[in-house]
C-alpha cells in the first residue's frame, strides 16, 4: 500500500445510483460495508434493500485503472412491519450490515434494522442440472410407466446468477432500536446493541440469545443515558465495547461474568469547562465506536471531532482531530435543523495510520495519525471524472474568505456524508452521500 | 450578570425550551415510533434550558427587573410561554451559550431534580391523562402552549401551590415533561 494518507492523490473512480436531484427515501444509504478481503461492497438503504458491488478483476493491460466495482446481488432484506401491541410501524430501514468471513464459496453477511437481524447467504450458480430422466424439461415428472431407462443428468454452464437467500432470522430479543451489530472474532458468535441492551447470538440459533449488558434503569424517570455503538475486538473473542450518549466508552471482559454490567475499563476525557454550552451533552454523545485492526486502539466518534484511545489509558484519548470545529459557534441552529443529532460514522485504513469520517456539505475527512496531517475532500457530480483528482477544501471560519475557500455559512447541511469505508487492504474507499455511493481510489504512479 | 443580559439568557433559554417540546412532541408520529436516544437528548437540553432560565430569572430579580414572566409562568410552564414569548424572531441568536451563568449551576441542578421528583409524583396523576389526550388530539403544534392552555384550566390551580415549589411553580410542568418522556417511550 502507498504513503500516509494525508499525503496521498485521490481520485474519482465510480459514482452509484440516480443522478437527479430528487432523493426518494427509499434510496437513501443508511451503511456501507467492505467484506473482509475487500471485493465485495455492501449497502443498505431506507427501503431495506441491500446492494452488493463486486470488484472486477484488475485489468492488467491498464495498470492505471484499478478494478471497478458493479453491481453483484440486489436483494430486499427487511419489510416494514407492524408491531400491533405498541402501535408501532418498524422502519425496513438497514441500520448495519456485517460481513462474516468467508468459509466456503458462499459469502455471508448480518443485515439489522431497528427490531431483526437477518443472516443473508450469498452464492453463486453458473451450472445447471440438465438431461432429466425423471422429469420433463418444465420439471413435472414423467409418468413413471413411460420410463424405459435411467440417465444421469449433466451440469451445463450457464451464466452467472447470484441468489441471496435468508438462512437465519434474529427476531424479537430487542425492545429499543437496535444500532450496532458485531461479529465475534469466533466466528460463531456475535452481538447486537440497542439502546439500553446487548444480546449475545449463536449464529446458528435463532431462538435465544443472552443478555450480557442492560443497563436499564429501574425507574425509567432515572435514565441518564444509553448505548449508542457497541464492537467486538477484532482477535480477542472476549472482549468488546460499547460507547454511551455520555461520551463514555466501557470495555468488557466476558469471562468476567455473565451480565457484563460492570465494565473492566472506562473510558472517559474529563469535560473541558470551557465549552460548555447547551448542547454539550448532545456533541459529546458517542455516534460511533470502531477498533482498530490491529486491536490496540479504538477510534470515537462525536458530533465535533473524532478521538483515539488506547486501550491500555482510560483517562483520556491518545489523539483527538477535529472535524469541523467552526460548528461549535451554531450549535443552535444545527439544534433546530436537527443536524446536531446526526449520526456520523468513522472508519480505520487498512494499516491503521488513517482514520476517516465525514461532514457536511458532501465533505469527509483523513486524518493522517503518523504525519499528523488531514485533508478534506467533496464527493460531487462536479469532480466525477474518470481518474479525476480531488482537490482539497477548506472551510473558511470567519474572516476573509480566501479564494476557493467556503463559508461556514455557505454549507449545504442538507448533503451530508455519514458512512464511509475504507477497503482493508488497498487505498479505495466507499463514500455514501445522501443516495449516492462514491468510490475513490488513490493515483497510481 | 447584568440585567439585560440576564434577559438575553433567559429569551434564549425560553426559545430552546419551546424548540425542544415542538421536536419532542413531532418525534411521538414519527415513523419508528419514540427513539429513546433522541428523547433522552431533547430532555437534556429542555433541563439545561429550564435551569438557565430560572438562574437567569433569579438574577433578573436581583436587579430589580420586574418579574413580569412569574404570573404567567404560575398558570403552567408553557401556556405561559405563550403570553411571554410573543415575538421570538426578532431576538439575536448570540453565542450566548458562553455567557452561560457560572459553572454552580450543574449542582444547583442535581437539587433541584431531587427537589423536584417527589414533587411531581404528586403532580403526575391529574396530568397524565390530559398528556394522552393531548397526544391523540395534537399534529405537530409549533406552539405546544396553545394546546396546553385549553386542555388545562384546572391544571393550572393543580400545579402551582406559589409557596411549596422549590424554584417556582411553572418549573413543576416542564420537570414533568422532562421526567415522562422517557416513560412515556
Amino acid at each position: 500500500m502507498a504513503g500516509p494518507g494525508a499525503d496521498m492523490q485521490w481520485c474519482f473512480s465510480q459514482v452509484k445510483g440516480a443522478i437527479d436531484d430528487d432523493v426518494a427515501e427509499a434510496d437513501i444509504i443508511s451503511t456501507v460495508e467492505f467484506n473482509h478481503t475487500g471485493e465485495l461492497l455492501a449497502t443498505g438503504d431506507k427501503g431495506g434493500r441491500v446492494v452488493i458491488f463486486q470488484q472486477e478483476i484488475e485489468n492488467k493491460n491498464q495498470p492505471q485503472f484499478r478494478s471497478e466495482y458493479n453491481v453483484y446481488s440486489t436483494f430486499q432484506s427487511h419489510e416494514p412491519e407492524f408491531d400491533y401491541l405498541k402501535s408501532l410501524e418498524i422502519e425496513e430501514k438497514i441500520n448495519k450490515i456485517r460481513w462474516l468471513p468467508q468459509k466456503n464459496a458462499a459469502q455471508f453477511l448480518l443485515s439489522t434494522n431497528d427490531k431483526t437481524i437477518k443472516l443473508w447467504k450469498i452464492s453463486e450458480r453458473d451450472k445447471r442440472p440438465e438431461g432429466y430422466n425423471l422429469k420433463e424439461e418444465d420439471g413435472r415428472y414423467k409418468d413413471p410407466n413411460a420410463i424405459t431407462g435411467l440417465r444421469v443428468p449433466v451440469l451445463i454452464p450457464m451464466d452467472l446468477m447470484v441468489e441471496a437467500s435468508p438462512r437465519r432470522v434474529f427476531a424479537n430479543a430487542h425492545t429499543y432500536h437496535i444500532n450496532s451489530i458485531s461479529v465475534n472474532s469466533d466466528e460463531e458468535t456475535y452481538l447486537s446493541a440497542d439502546d439500553l441492551r446487548i444480546n449475545l447470538w449463536n449464529l446458528e440459533i435463532t431462538d435465544r440469545s443472552f443478555n450480557i449488558v442492560d443497563i436499564k434503569p429501574a425507574n425509567m424517570e432515572e435514565l441518564t443515558e444509553v448505548i449508542t455503538a457497541a464492537e467486538f475486538h477484532p482477535l480477542q473473542c472476549n472482549t468488546f465495547v460499547y460507547s454511551s450518549s455520555k461520551g463514555t466508552i466501557r470495555l468488557c471482559d466476558m469471562r468476567a461474568s455473565a451480565l457484563c454490567d460492570k465494565h473492566s475499563k472506562l473510558f472517559e476525557e474529563p469535560e473541558d469547562p470551557s465549552n460548555r454550552s447547551f448542547f454539550s451533552e448532545i456533541i459529546s454523545s458517542i455516534s460511533d465506536v470502531k477498533f482498530s485492526h490491529n486491536g490496540r486502539y479504538m477510534m470515537t466518534r462525536d458530533y465535533l471531532s473524532v478521538k483515539i484511545w488506547d486501550l491500555n489509558m482510560e483517562s483520556r484519548p491518545v489523539e483527538t482531530y477535529q472535524v469541523h470545529e467552526y460548528l461549535r459557534s451554531k450549535l443552535c441552529s444545527l439544534y433546530e435543523n436537527d443536524c446536531i443529532f446526526d449520526k456520523f460514522e468513522c472508519c480505520w485504513n487498512g494499516n491503521d495510520s488513517v482514520v476517516m469520517t465525514g461532514s457536511y456539505n458532501n465533505f469527509f475527512r483523513m486524518f493522517d495519525r503518523g504525519q499528523r496531517r488531514d485533508v478534506t475532500l467533496e464527493a460531487s457530480r462536479e469532480n466525477s471524472k474518470p481518474m479525476q483528482v480531488l482537490k482539497p477544501r477548506k472551510v473558511c471560519a470567519g474572516g476573509k474568505r480566501k479564494k476557493d475557500e467556503i463559508s461556514v455559512d455557505s454549507l449545504d447541511f442538507n448533503k451530508k456524508i455519514l458512512h464511509t469505508a475504507w477497503h482493508p487492504q488497498d487505498n479505495i474507499i466507499a463514500v455514501a452521500t445522501t443516495n449516492n455511493l462514491y468510490i475513490f481510489q488513490d493515483k497510481v504512479n | 450578570m447584568s440585567a439585560t443580559t440576564a434577559m438575553e439568557v433567559n429569551a434564549e433559554a425560553r426559545r430552546i425550551l419551546a424548540v425542544s417540546i415542538s421536536k419532542l412532541y413531532a418525534s411521538r408520529t414519527q415513523r419508528g415510533g419514540l427513539r429513546l436516544h433522541r428523547s433522552l437528548l431533547l430532555s437534556m437540553v429542555m433541563r439545561s434550558a429550564r435551569d438557565i432560565y430560572h438562574s437567569s430569572r433569579e438574577s433578573e430579580e436581583l436587579w430589580g427587573a420586574q418579574p413580569t414572566s412569574e404570573e404567567p409562568m404560575e398558570t403552567g410552564s408553557c401556556s405561559g410561554e405563550q403570553t411571554v414569548l410573543p415575538e421570538p424572531q426578532p431576538e439575536p441568536q448570540p453565542a450566548m451559550i458562553s455567557a452561560e451563568p457560572p459553572s454552580d449551576e450543574p449542582d444547583s441542578e442535581d437539587e433541584g431534580c431531587d427537589g423536584e421528583t417527589a414533587e411531581d409524583k404528586e403532580n403526575m396523576s391529574p396530568t397524565k391523562q390530559s398528556r394522552k389526550r393531548r397526544g391523540k388530539a395534537a399534529a405537530a403544534p409549533d406552539f405546544l402552549p396553545s394546546k396546553r392552555a385549553r386542555l388545562e384550566p384546572g391544571e393550572e390551580r393543580h400545579a402551582a401551590p406559589p409557596g411549596s415549589c422549590r424554584a417556582g411553580a411553572g418549573e413543576s410542568l416542564i420537570a414533568l415533561s422532562l421526567n415522562r418522556v422517557i416513560p412515556a417511550f
